[in-house]
C-alpha cells in the first residue's frame, strides 16, 4: 500500500513535519537557537516518535474509536516519562543537557498527529519507519535552522557540540570570524520566524523548479 | 429502541474500561521505571553534587565528607530560599574552612536561578556554579560554566572587594560583565551571589555549629 519509498519521502521532505505539516513549532521555535540545542531536541523528539508510533500501531486493532485520542495522549506521556526516567538514570550527563527538551516533546503536536493519521491505520514496521523519517525530517530542519541562527547571530558552528558528543567534539567549533558583534535579532524568537520561513520558501522553490529539486533531493539521499 | 440504548450504554461502558485499562497500563509502567530508575538517579545526583562541591574547594583544602557535613538553614530572603535549605560544610582536620549554600537568584529572566555558592572562612568566594535554571539557550545562558567562564569572575571577591555598591553588572555601574542581549540573567545571578555574601557575614557565627 504504502511503500517504504514514499514514507520516506513523505517523511524526510513531501510531507516534512516543520516545513510542510507545520507542526511542533513551539520546541522547534524555541530552541533552535544553536546548531547543537537543534540536534538534541530533534534526536529526543525522534526517539519519541518511533516508540510511541511502534506502540500505538501494535494497539490499532484493540483501540475503540471513541477514546483513541485520549490514549494515544496516554502512551505518548507514559513513553515521554519513561525515556525521561531511563535516561536519568542511565545517561545522567546526557540528561543535564537533554533535560529541557524532553517536557517539550510533550508539546510537539506532530507525534499525536502521528499517532493519528499514520501508525493508527498501518502496521508496526512501516509505522516504526514512518515514525524514524518524519522524526528524521524534523532533525534535519531542526539542525539546518539551528546551524542557520548560530551562524547569522553568534558567527559560530557546532559551539558546545561537547556537552553533547563528548570532550572530542570540542574542537568541531568553528568561529568564522573573531570580531562577529553577534547579531540579537537571529537568536531571539522573531529570528526564529524569519529563518523557518526562508527555509519554507527554499522547499517551495525547489519543488517548483524540479531541475534545481533533483539535484537536492539527491544530495540528501547520499547524505543519508 | 430500548434494546439500542442498552446497546448504547454498553459501548460507552466498554470505552470507559478500555481508556481506564490504558490508564492503568500507562501508570504502572511509569511506577515500574521509576521504581527501578530512582536508585540510580539518586546516585546520579550526588555523584554531581559532589563534582560540583569539588568544583568549587579545591580537594586538598578540605578532608571531610563534605556531602555528608550538611546542615538545614532556615527560609532567607538573602539566600533567596521560601524553604529550609541545606549548606555543605568544608573542614581540614576539623577546623571549619568553607562552607556552599543552595542559594536561589528569584528574578531571572525565565524565573529562579538556582546556584551553589561556596565561601571560605574569611569571607571570600571559592566559586558559584549554576545548578538549574531556564535562561535562554544562546542568551542567558552563559551563567552554565560549560558555556562560558563569566561566572568564575566571582573567584575571590568579597564584599571588602569589590565595594558593596560595586557588586552590579557593568551596565548599572559595578564591575561584573553582562550578556550581549542578556542583562536581566548576570543581574540576577550577581544580587544572589552579594545577597549570599551578606547572609554569611550575618550568620557566620552559626553555620559550622552543628545540627540542631
Amino acid at each position: 500500500m504504502t511503500t517504504n519509498t514514499e514514507i520516506t519521502r513523505s517523511g524526510l521532505w513531501s510531507n516534512n513535519v516543520a516545513l510542510v505539516q507545520l507542526l511542533g513549532l513551539c520546541p522547534l521555535l524555541a530552541v533552535t537557537s544553536t546548531l547543537v540545542n537543534g540536534i538534541g531536541l530533534g534526536i529526543a523528539t525522534l526517539i519519541t516518535l518511533v516508540l510511541s508510533n511502534t506502540i500505538v500501531s501494535l494497539i490499532r486493532g484493540f483501540v475503540r474509536n471513541e477514546v483513541r485520542l485520549p490514549v494515544f495522549v496516554l502512551i505518548i506521556a507514559s513513553v515521554v516519562t519513561i525515556i525521561e526516567l531511563t535516561m536519568k538514570a542511565m545517561f545522567y550527563d546526557l540528561y543535564l543537557v537533554l533535560g529541557i527538551f524532553i517536557p517539550l516533546i510533550v508539546t510537539n503536536c506532530a507525534i499525536i498527529g502521528r499517532a493519528e493519521g499514520f501508525a493508527s491505520r498501518n502496521p508496526v514496521l512501516p509505522s516504526a519507519l514512518d515514525g524514524l523519517m518524519m522524526g528524521l525530517g524534523f532533525l534535519l530542519v531542526l539542525a539546518l535552522l539551528g546551524a542557520l541562527r548560530e551562524i547569522i547571530g553568534f558567527g559560530t558552528l557546532f559551539a558546545h557540540a561537547e556537552i553533547m558528543f563528548g570532550e572530542a567534539a570540542g574542537s568541531l567549533t568553528i568561529v568564522f570570524n573573531e570580531d562577529y558583534p553577534g547579531f540579537l535579532l537571529a537568536i531571539l524568537p522573531p529570528g526564529a520566524f524569519f529563518g523557518l520561513a526562508f527555509l519554507i520558501v527554499g522547499k517551495n522553490w525547489l519543488d517548483l523548479h524540479p531541475r534545481a529539486k533533483g539535484v537536492a533531493v539527491e544530495a540528501i539521499a547520499e547524505g543519508r | 429502541m430500548a434494546k439500542n440504548k442498552i446497546m448504547h450504554k454498553r459501548q460507552i461502558l466498554l470505552s470507559g474500561l478500555f481508556l481506564w485499562l490504558f490508564a492503568v497500563a500507562g501508570t504502572s509502567l511509569v511506577t515500574v521505571t521509576e521504581q527501578t530508575t530512582r536508585e540510580s538517579i539518586l546516585e546520579n545526583e550526588r555523584r554531581v553534587l559532589l563534582r560540583n562541591l569539588h568544583a568549587l574547594l579545591p580537594e586538598h583544602r578540605m578532608d571531610n565528607d563534605i556531602a555528608n557535613d550538611t546542615r538545614r538553614v532556615t527560609a532567607s530572603a538573602l539566600l533567596g530560599t521560601e524553604k529550609d535549605s541545606t549548606i555543605y560544610r568544608a573542614r581540614y582536620q576539623g577546623e571549619p574552612v568553607a562552607v556552599v549554600f543552595n542559594s536561589i537568584a528569584p528574578n531571572g529572566y525565565s524565573g529562579k536561578i538556582h546556584l551553589l555558592i561556596g565561601i571560605y572562612l574569611d569571607g571570600s568566594i571559592a566559586g558559584v556554579r549554576v545548578i538549574k535554571h531556564a535562561e535562554t539557550p544562546g542568551l542567558g545562558d552563559g551563567i552554565e560554566v560549560r558555556k562560558s567562564d563569566w561566572i568564575r569572575s566571582f573567584d575571590d571577591n568579597s564584599l571588602a572587594s569589590p565595594q558593596p555598591d560595586r557588586w552590579r553588572v557593568k551596565r548599572d555601574g559595578g564591575v561584573f560583565d553582562q550578556f550581549t542581549g542578556a542583562t536581566i540573567t548576570p543581574r540576577a545571578v550577581v544580587a544572589a551571589v552579594k545577597n549570599t555574601l551578606l547572609y554569611y557575614r550575618q550568620n557566620a557565627d552559626n553555620i559550622f555549629q552543628p545540627d540542631s
